[in-house]
C-alpha cells in the first residue's frame, strides 16, 4: 500500500490546504487543518469531561476518574463518578454535541450564519410549552399547586419536547408550497418564533412573580441535577441522526452552490432539505427539553469552528466536539468556579461570545457563510 | 407614489383611532375638538395626558424601527438582519438593568437616558469589531453584533435572576410598551429620530448601488466605506432612540422591510419610506388592538405586534413570491 502525497497543483490555492492521499486507485483529500482542529477539540472535550467529573463535594484525582470511567476504581469513586456526576456531565456533553451539529447544519442549509435553529422557532415553541406548564401548574398558577415536585420535573421536559416538535411540524407545513424554499422557511420560522415568544412573554407578564422567576431560570438553560432520564432522548436522537448527518456531507457541499445549481448537479433537493431539517429540528428539540434553551451554543459554535478550520461552510465534526467543550466548560464554571448559582445558558453566552469576538478581531477578514 | 399617499392616510386614520379608542372610548368629533382647544373636561385630560403621548410615540418609534430595519438589511445584504443586531437593544437592556439593580431607578424618563447611553456604547463596540479597513464588513458586523448582544443579554439576565425586584421592573420594560410614557419622553427621543430620518434619506439611494457589490459600487463612483459608516450610525440613532422610548421591540424592524418589498420592489429609494410608514402603521395599530383585547387591562404593544403581525407575515410570505436581497 503506497501512501503518496501529491504535490498540489500550482494555481489551486485550495489544494495547498488539502493534500491528497492515494491508495492505488482510490484517492481523497485530507483536510489537514480540520483534522487537527477536530483532534484537539476531541482531546479538550475528554479533558474537560474528566475534570468536570473530578470536581464537586469530594475532589477526585483525574487518573481515578479516568480509571473509574473505564470500569475500575473502588466503590466510593464508582458511586461518586457513575451515580452522582456522570449523568450531569454526560447530559452537558451530549447537548453540546447535538446543538453544535444542529447549528452547523441549519447554517449550511440556509447559507446564512444567522440561521441557527433558535431562529426557526423550535426553541421558542419548546419554551412556550414549558413556561405554560410552569406558570399554569406552579404554586401561584391556575392549577393552584396541583402539580409540583416530581410531576413538574417530568412535565416540563415532556412539554418542551412536544412544544418544540409541534412548532417544527407547523413550520414545515406552513413553509411547504410546492416544495421548501430555504429563505421562505427561515422567514416563516421567524414569524412563528415571534408569535410563540410573544405568548411566552405574555405568560411571564401575567404570572405571579415567583412563577415568573422559576420560568426565567428555566428559560436561561440549566444543567443542574440532570439524570439519565434527561439524557435518554438526546442519546437516541444522536445515535439515529448523526449517521444521517454524515451521509449528507457531500450533499451539503453541493448545496453550498445555491439551490438551482445544486438541482442542476443532480441533487434531490427536497429530500436533502427534508433530511437536513429533520436532523436540525429533532436535535434542537431534544436539547431544549433536556436543559432548556441554551440559545447561543448553536449559533456560536459552528461559527467558531468555521473560523478555526477555515473551510467554506461550518464543519460538522468540529462543531459537534466544540459544542461539547463549550457546554461542559459552562458546567464546570457553574459548579466549580462561581460561588453563586447561575444558569448555564448565561455562562455559555458569556464564554462563547467573547471568544467569537476575539476570533473576529484577530482574523478581520472576509469569511463567507 | 400612490402607495405612499395611501399609507400616509392610513397612518393618520390609525392615529385618530388610537386617540379615540381605549378603556374609555371618546367619539372622534370630541377628540378633534379637545385636541385643538384643550378644556378642563375629562375627555380632554384623557386625550392630552394619555392618548397623545402614546400615539405620538407609537408613530415615531414605528417609523424609526421600520427605516432602521430596511437600512440594516440593505447594508448587511442579509434578509434576517434586524436593527437590534448592532447590539443596540442589548446595550440598552443592559444599561436599564444596571440602572434598576444598582441605582434603584424607577422612572421611565431616566430609563430612556440610560438606554440611549447603553445603546450608543454597545453599537460603537460592535462597529469597531465589525469593521475592516474597507469599512464595516456585512458578515463580520452581523456576527459581532450577535455575539455582543448575547454577551450583554446574558450579563443583564445574570443581574435580573439575582434579584426579584429587578426582574419585576425589567420584565415590564423588556416586553416593549407605549403605555405610561408622558410626552416628555417623546420630546426626549424626537431629536435623535429626526436626525436619523434625515440621514436615512441621504443614505437610502446609495444602497441600490451597494447591492451590486462593493467593487461595482466603487467603480461607479461611490465610496462604500463612507456610505456604510453613515448607514450604521443612522441605524444606531434610530434604534437607540426607539428602544429608549418603548423598550426593545424586536419583530417590527425585521418584518416591516419584507412587507415593504412586496409593495416597493427592490429600489431602496422606495423601500425605505414604505418601511417607515408601514412601521408606524403597524406599531399604532398594534397599540390600539392591545388596548381592546383584554379590557379593562391592556396587552403590551410588543406582544400584540408579534401575535398579530406574526401570522400576517407568515401569510404574506406564503402568498407571494419573495423579493430576494
Amino acid at each position: 500500500m503506497s501512501l503518496l502525497l501529491d504535490k498540489p497543483d500550482a494555481p489551486l490555492a485550495q489544494s495547498v490546504a488539502h493534500p491528497r492521499v492515494r491508495f492505488g486507485p482510490v484517492s481523497f483529500q485530507v483536510p489537514v487543518r480540520a483534522a487537527v482542529v477536530s483532534t484537539l477539540a476531541a482531546a479538550l472535550l475528554a479533558l474537560l469531561f474528566c475534570f468536570d467529573i473530578s470536581r464537586g463535594e469530594i475532589d477526585l484525582p483525574l487518573n481515578t476518574v479516568f480509571s473509574t470511567l473505564l470500569g475500575g476504581g473502588d466503590s466510593l469513586s464508582q458511586f461518586v463518578v457513575n451515580e452522582l456526576r456522570l449523568p450531569q456531565t454526560g447530559v452537558a456533553a451530549l447537548v453540546g454535541i447535538a446543538l453544535g451539529l444542529s447549528g452547523a447544519l441549519s447554517q449550511t442549509f440556509a447559507r446564512n450564519p444567522l440561521a441557527s435553529p433558535d431562529i426557526l422557532g423550535i426553541s421558542d415553541g419548546a419554551a412556550a410549552a414549558a413556561v405554560a406548564v410552569i406558570v399554569i401548574t406552579g404554586a401561584g398558577g391556575w392549577g393552584a399547586g396541583s402539580a409540583t415536585g416530581a410531576l413538574l420535573d417530568v412535565g416540563v421536559p415532556m412539554a418542551a419536547l412536544t412544544g418544540g416538535l409541534l412548532a417544527a411540524a407547523l413550520l414545515y407545513v406552513l413553509a411547504w408550497r410546492r416544495g421548501i424554499d430555504g429563505q421562505r422557511l427561515v422567514l416563516i420560522g421567524i414569524g412563528l418564533g415571534a408569535v410563540l415568544t410573544a405568548l411566552t412573554q405574555w405568560l411571564l407578564v401575567k404570572a405571579r412573580i415567583q412563577d415568573a422567576a422559576s420560568a426565567a431560570v428555566w428559560l436561561n438553560g440549566s444543567l443542574n441535577a440532570r439524570s439519565w432520564e434527561h439524557a435518554r432522548p438526546v442519546i437516541i436522537a444522536l445515535v439515529v441522526l448523526v449517521p444521517v448527518a454524515f451521509m449528507l456531507v457531500h450533499r451539503l457541499n453541493v448545496l453550498q452552490l445555491g439551490d438551482d445549481p445544486a438541482r442542476g448537479l443532480g441533487l434531490r433537493l427536497q429530500t436533502t432539505q427534508f433530511l437536513i431539517l429533520l436532523v436540525v429540528v429533532v436535535l434542537a428539540a431534544v436539547s431544549v427539553s433536556a436543559v432548556g434553551p441554551l440559545e447561543f451554543v448553536a449559533f456560536v459554535v459552528p461559527q467558531v469552528a468555521l473560523r478555526l478550520t477555515g473551510g467554506s461552510r461550518p464543519p460538522l465534526l468540529a462543531s459537534m466536539l466544540l459544542g461539547g467543550c463549550l457546554v461542559v466548560g459552562a458546567d464546570i464554571i457553574v459548579r466549580v468556579v462561581l460561588p453563586f448559582t447561575v444558569p448555564a445558558g448565561l455562562v455559555t453566552a458569556a464564554i462563547g461570545a467573547p471568544y467569537l469576538i476575539w476570533l473576529l478581531v484577530r482574523t478581520k477578514r472576509k469569511v463567507t457563510a | 407614489m400612490v402607495g405612499i399617499v395611501a399609507l400616509t392616510l392610513l397612518l393618520v386614520g390609525a392615529a385618530a383611532l388610537s386617540l379615540a379608542v381605549g378603556s374609555r372610548s371618546i367619539p372622534l368629533g370630541t377628540v378633534i375638538d379637545v385636541l385643538w382647544s384643550p378644556d378642563q373636561s375629562e375627555a380632554s385630560t384623557i386625550v392630552h395626558t394619555l392618548r397623545v403621548p402614546r400615539t405620538a410615540l407609537a408613530i415615531i418609534v414605528g417609523i424609526a424601527l421600520g427605516v432602521a430595519g430596511a437600512l440594516m438589511q440593505g447594508h448587511t445584504r442579509n434578509p434576517l438582519a434586524e436593527p437590534g443586531l448592532l447590539g443596540v437593544q442589548a446595550g440598552a437592556a443592559f444599561a436599564v438593568v444596571l440602572a434598576i439593580y444598582l441605582l434603584r431607578v424607577d422612572d421611565l424618563a431616566v430609563y430612556a437616558w440610560f438606554s440611549l447611553l447603553g445603546a450608543g456604547i454597545a453599537a460603537a463596540f460592535v462597529f469597531a469589531i465589525g469593521s475592516t479597513r474597507g469599512g464595516p464588513d456585512p458578515v463580520t458586523l452581523v456576527l459581532a453584533g450577535t455575539a455582543v448582544s448575547a454577551l450583554l443579554y446574558s450579563l443583564a439576565q445574570g443581574f435580573v435572576l439575582r434579584d426579584q425586584t429587578t426582574l419585576d421592573a425589567y420584565r415590564f420594560w423588556a416586553v416593549g410598551s407605549t403605555s405610561g410614557r408622558d410626552i416628555s419622553i417623546f420630546w426626549q427621543v424626537l431629536p435623535f429620530i429626526a436626525v436619523g430620518l434625515v440621514l436615512a434619506a441621504v443614505n437610502a439611494p446609495g444602497l441600490n448601488l451597494l447591492q451590486l457589490g462593493e467593487d461595482v459600487a466603487r467603480s461607479l463612483g461611490m465610496s462604500p466605506w463612507r456610505h456604510k459608516v453613515l448607514g450604521v450610525v443612522v441605524v444606531m440613532l434610530l434604534t437607540g432612540a426607539a428602544t429608549a422610548a418603548c423598550g426593545p421591540i424586536a419583530f417590527l424592524g425585521l418584518v416591516v422591510p419584507h412587507i415593504a418589498r412586496f409593495f416597493a420592489g427592490v429600489d431602496y429609494r422606495w423601500v425605505v419610506p414604505y418601511a417607515g410608514l408601514l412601521g408606524g402603521l403597524l406599531m399604532t395599530l398594534a397599540d390600539v388592538i392591545g388596548r381592546l383585547v383584554v379590557p379593562p387591562g391592556e396587552l403590551q404593544v410588543g406582544i400584540v405586534m408579534a401575535l398579530v403581525g406574526g401570522p400576517v407575515f407568515i401569510l404574506l410570505v406564503r402568498r407571494h413570491r419573495m423579493v430576494r436581497i
